[in-house]
């Protein structure tokens, strides 16, 4: 028989503790846990994606839930997919950060009425800028944005940080802190109406865990 | 050489257009023999007269000039230009008058999915007969057009696209924070509408029927929870249950829709194969007096290329 609800599972920084939760909620994860390369595990209902593609997978009813950070559903505002649960879990920051000892973004603004702001999540950097009454140029790249600022691409970055390590180790520092992100349950529109019943349940024995 | 179709576009070849074709005549039998009779309208109206019909004109994404400086628009949906026929063409025309249409409609690709700026439309409209005897009608209908287009496994979400806005009068929430609480629930963004509602500091009793309320959804028990409230809705299953299709419904008191002419209950058809609803309608009593012709009355619309999509997963299964 197969499982009556499909879940699509973030590889990367919350898998572990995504897989725990399921475990939790007696969802069997050993066959996901033995797999590193298998990515679609039928009889436990679970697919494994990037955490940047659970809202697609959800979106589209390939999944009727998923797992994902709200950085990530913050940059896919353009995704129907219902926001359920806050799972608490995988805390990370949003954060503007430049050149240590320097004010490269206040001087770009005063100077030249903008500021260049390279991420890896343009949504999310071009609508803080926005609702701060700064015009920004935003770059976006797709990894290694602390280099940025060091070698003239943008006056400051975007970018999602645990504890800060990296910027430090690259010269930078935090300018200014966004909303913090956790882990969400997201769920498809349809099944949401569907599957009412098996996703409230589900709902309701992650909010009992808590 | 690549000559591009704009996004969202697309070319229809003769395998499927057959099947297409199949269908909508389907669907248009289903519709005409029930008496409706079918339109066509512009794809082109004045800007102003979809504006006169929503405030965002539909939400209209494609507007041109004519040669004379009028502000036209590609029409976003049937229902405003119906509305605008049935007060003037068939101005004399005794209520209640049954319509139904076949034609394609545009948005805006805000969205990077599937979404297409151009997309094909069937729907009814019944306009002049009120309250939940219109409603189970155009419901009744649309059911039996699915069915004849080989659907087995579809529902039809139903709630009141008015509920949740007398909740937050009745809980007397700030006026000021009702727009943004309404946006969070079009959006389903419920972790943000529970904290939002919590920073409110309103009674528990009423912070548990703003949050609690709009998430329940389910069997015709569902209502239970929210009282007279949605008493139209009781009336509408017991028509329904009386034509032997209640056990199609789903009620779902979150249920809302973007557009704002609708002013009370709403519905959405679902299909198991299909990740997105397959088209929608409801009820629009104050539209027609927009056109100078106050009636009451009620649609639905299906969105032709989904349905057809879960026709070809149903007749896999099959």
């Amino acid at each position: 028989m197969s499982p009556p609800l499909t879940i699509a599972v973030p590889r990367g920084a919350l898998f572990a503790e995504t897989l725990d939760l399921l475990d939790r909620l007696e969802i069997d994860t050993a066959d996901v846990r033995a797999n590193d390369r298998r990515l679609w595990f039928a009889d436990a209902g679970i697919v494994t994606v990037r955490p940047s593609d659970v809202p697609t997978y959800v979106e589209h009813g390939a999944a009727d839930l998923g797992i994902t950070g709200k950085d990530v559903l913050a940059e896919r505002t353009d995704t129907d997919v219902y926001e359920l649960v806050d799972l608490g879990y995988g805390y990370c920051r949003m954060v503007v950060a430049a050149r240590e000892g320097e004010d490269a973004m206040g001087e770009s603004l005063r100077r030249l009425g903008r500021v260049r702001i390279a991420t890896k999540y343009p949504r999310t950097a071009t609508a803080w800028f926005a609702r701060t009454g700064r015009q920004a140029e935003v770059v976006e790249v797709k990894g290694s944005v602390e280099l940025a600022p060091l070698c003239g691409l943008a006056d400051g970055i975007v970018d999602l940080t645990a504890t800060g390590k990296t910027l430090v180790e690259n010269g930078l520092e935090i300018i200014e802190e966004m909303e913090p992100s956790t882990a969400r349950l997201v769920a498809n529109p349809v099944a949401h109406k569907l599957k009412a019943g098996e996703i409230d349940e589900l709902v309701a024995r992650i909010r009992g865990l808590a | 050489m690549s000559h591009p179709i704009p996004p969202g576009t697309r070319d229809v070849l003769p395998d499927e257009m057959l099947e297409l074709r199949e269908l909508t005549t389907g669907l248009s039998s289903t519709f005409t023999e029930a008496g409706y009779g079918e339109v066509w309208t512009p794809a082109l109206e004045y800007e102003a007269t979809l504006q006169a019909g929503d405030d965002s004109g539909a939400a209209a994404g494609f507007r041109l000039f004519d040669e004379q400086g009028e502000v036209l628009a590609l029409r976003s949906d049937m229902t405003i230009p119906i509305a605008r026929v049935v007060a003037t063409r068939l101005g004399d025309a005794e209520p209640p008058l049954r319509l139904c249409y076949f034609g394609h409609a545009y948005r805006a690709a805000e969205r990077r999915t599937a979404e297409l700026r151009e997309f094909l439309q069937g729907g009814v409209e019944l306009i002049g007969l009120p309250g939940a005897e219109g409603e189970a009608e155009v419901i009744a209908l649309i059911e039996e057009g699915l069915d004849r287009a080989g659907l087995r496994r579809h529902r039809v979400g139903v709630g009141d696209g008015t509920l949740f806005a007398r909740l937050l009068e009745e809980t007397e929430v700030p006026e000021e924070a009702r727009a943004e609480l309404m946006r969070l629930l079009t959006a389903r963004d419920f972790v943000a509408l529970e904290s939002r509602v919590e920073a409110l500091g309103l009674s528990a009793a009423a912070c548990q029927r703003l949050v609690s309320l709009p998430s329940l959804r389910g069997g015709v028990e569902v209502l239970d929870a929210a009282g007279e409230a949605v008493d139209d809705l009781r009336a509408l299953h017991e028509l329904l249950a009386e034509r032997g299709i209640a056990d199609r419904l789903i009620f779902d008191l979150g249920l809302v829709r973007s557009l704002s002419y609708y002013t009370g209950p709403v519905f959405e058809v679902y299909d198991p194969a299909v990740g997105f609803a397959l088209g929608g309608g409801g009820r629009y009593d104050d539209l027609l007096g927009r056109f100078g012709r106050p009636l009451a009355a009620c649609g639905m619309a299906l969105d032709v290329g989904r349905v057809h999509l879960a026709q070809a997963a149903e007749e896999r299964l099959a």
